[in-house]
């Protein structure tokens, strides 16, 4: 080695490494992180779109698959987004192999973009292809197409915030599926993904305004189908307030290095 | 005046109330091979994870190359390269993904003639595309020694790199390091094998429940601290030690026919011969053997905290 020929330093070189690496990641196990996802979301749009969807109206002059839609499709972002960085964090935490990006000098606003973008990444690839297989079901009519990808990315953005601090806060695999079985499902579940809200008896209504899944699955909704129980600008707010909320939280466990450094 | 390698002064860490590190200071000059001993426990990977980043400063500071690793701590990662004693690898990827990978960690374009190089050199070319997970553990170790060394850094840090490999690896490995250091590479190395220190590092600093009890070139420490015996074979048995020996301690076997002699460092081997000759006593054959690294070693750290 020529140790005088010091090697330049690229300052946007370990953010664009680290955003190869989790992306080559999921691709990687792409049967796990996109093709199972898929399938999930395709048996929902069966069971709703092609069998039950055609005996229920909730809104009228939609018909039920068209209603649901939305929600699966941001339920699909949501969960892959959030996976995305709380296994692959998480999972760096466990083995030890964490410690090859303490050493280096990826600072802590390119480990959060990093981890954040290929979260996004992940949880819009996998609403894209959501979407895609809708259309075998029934058409939207993309009210607001700016909207909805607004909404969608904020949607994902703000479950991968979500994700670090799982993954931080986590202390082994059975701690980490509490964060989805126990706040991430019954949230989407009790967030309108199903239903309208305007159709729960007013205590379940006003409850489920303090879901923060509500405001991202109306919004979305919204967007899509120009249809919803809340003002866009309202949903889109609170969704936003939320994600920079969690952003900040997120963002004060890197640099601190909560949790990564002794 | 170029600033050292590596300057640590009055470095201090706690765990649980325990103090794994205590007011630590040395330095290591630029292109040195300095080896860092000590009993396990005593402090060392603490230290090394402390100049790495890996784990935070307690109290004191440390500079690598002038460059503070609190307050500009991305210059100096970049000038680092660490070998951790555990084995940390990422099993989705191949050995040569995970190179490249880890360049652009430092902010280093891929350097394929470098990256070659490290290939070649630690006989990694028959496994460069197997997944981590199918490598044995030498693999593994040399994989890690390419590592820490892809965005060429001024100071390579080793803490246990031959702990549990085989022969023929360790000696690849201190041949690569010999090599790397003289090309201008400082070096700091951690093992237990007290052989290896002796034969590569300029100087050594000792350390024992997170002292550091001494700290010397490691000729003067095999001089100054270390003691010599001296064998001396009877041609006939004797049954009693004679007087007046100018050595530490005296032995006389079960047979009567060997006397073991034990000199300090200050003691004169003449002298002793001649008192031996003037005494009469009927030798046959001497020996002598100078103390090696791993017994000054154990007679430093069994003795407890001594200053250096």
């Amino acid at each position: 080695m020529n140790r005088h020929q010091e090697p330049q330093f690229i300052a946007w070189l370990p953010f664009y490494t680290l955003l190869q690496k989790e992306i080559r990641r999921f691709l990687r196990v792409a049967s796990q992180t996109l093709v199972t996802p898929v399938i999930t979301a395709s048996l929902y749009l069966f069971i709703f779109g092609a069998t039950l969807g055609e005996r229920i109206s909730v809104i009228e002059g939609f018909s039920y698959a068209q209603f649901v839609i939305p929600g699966l499709i941001l339920m699909g972002v949501i969960n892959n987004s959030f996976s995305n960085v709380a296994s692959s964090l998480f999972m760096s935490r466990y083995l030890g192999n964490i410690v090859d990006l303490l050493v280096t000098p990826v600072s802590p606003t390119q480990f959060i973009m990093a981890y954040t973008l290929a979260a996004m990444l992940r949880g819009l690839a996998v609403g894209l292809v959501v979407w895609l297989i809708s259309c075998l079901f029934a058409t939207l009519p993309w009210a607001h197409p700016f909207a909805a990808i607004a909404m969608a990315c904020l949607a994902s953005f703000l479950f991968a915030q979500f994700g670090i601090i799982a993954a931080i806060h986590a202390d082994n695999f059975d701690s980490l599926s509490m964060y989805t079985n126990f706040i991430i499902l019954p949230l989407i579940y009790l967030g309108g993904v199903f239903y309208p809200i305007s159709i729960l008896p007013p205590l379940w209504a006003k409850l489920s305004h303090l879901n923060p899944l509500f405001y991202l699955i109306d919004g979305f909704r919204y967007a899509l189908l120009g249809v919803g129980d809340l003002p866009f600008p309202i949903s889109f707010g609170v969704a936003l307030v939320m994600a920079l909320v969690l952003f900040c939280w997120a963002a004060s466990l890197i640099s601190r290095s909560y949790r990564l450094r002794n | 005046m170029t600033s050292p390698a590596l300057a640590i002064q009055n470095l201090s860490k706690e765990y649980d109330g325990t103090l794994a590190v205590n007011n630590l200071s040395f330095t290591i000059e630029p292109g040195e091979i300095f080896g860092l001993l000590g009993p396990n426990g005593a402090g060392k990977s603490t230290t090394i994870n402390m100049i790495a980043g890996v784990t935070r400063v307690g109290s004191g500071s440390i500079e690598i190359f002038g460059f503070d690793n609190q307050s500009d701590s991305r210059i100096t990662r970049r000038l680092v390269g660490v070998m951790h004693q555990e084995i940390v690898i990422d099993n989705f990827f191949t050995i040569d993904q995970a190179l490249r990978l880890h360049a652009g960690y430092y902010g280093v374009r891929d350097d394929a003639a470098w990256r070659q190089r490290l290939i070649d050199r630690l006989g990694l070319k028959p496994h460069l595309h197997k997944v981590m997970i199918k490598l044995s553990g030498g693999m593994k170790r040399r994989f890690m020694i390419a590592k820490a060394l892809i965005h060429k850094p001024r100071l390579l840090i080793l803490d246990e790199p031959t702990a549990g490999v085989d022969v023929e690896l360790r000696h690849t490995l201190w041949d690569f390091v010999r090599e790397i250091n003289q090309q201008g590479t400082t070096i700091l190395l951690t093992t237990h094998y007290l052989e290896e220190a002796e034969q590569m590092c300029d100087r050594i600093a000792i350390m024992n429940h997170g002292d550091l009890i001494a700290l010397e070139t490691t000729s003067t420490l095999l001089k100054e601290l270390g003691t010599r015996s001296m064998l001396v074979h009877l041609q006939t048995p004797i049954k009693e030690l004679p007087d007046h020996l100018c050595c530490q301690a005296v032995e006389l076997d079960d047979t009567g026919t060997t006397l073991r002699l034990t000199l300090s460092a200050s003691q004169s081997t003449g002298e002793l011969l001649k008192h031996l000759c003037d005494i009469n006593l009927p030798i046959a054959d001497i020996e002598t053997r100078k103390a090696s690294l791993e017994e000054i070693f154990l007679q430093m750290t069994q003795a407890g905290r001594v200053k250096p």
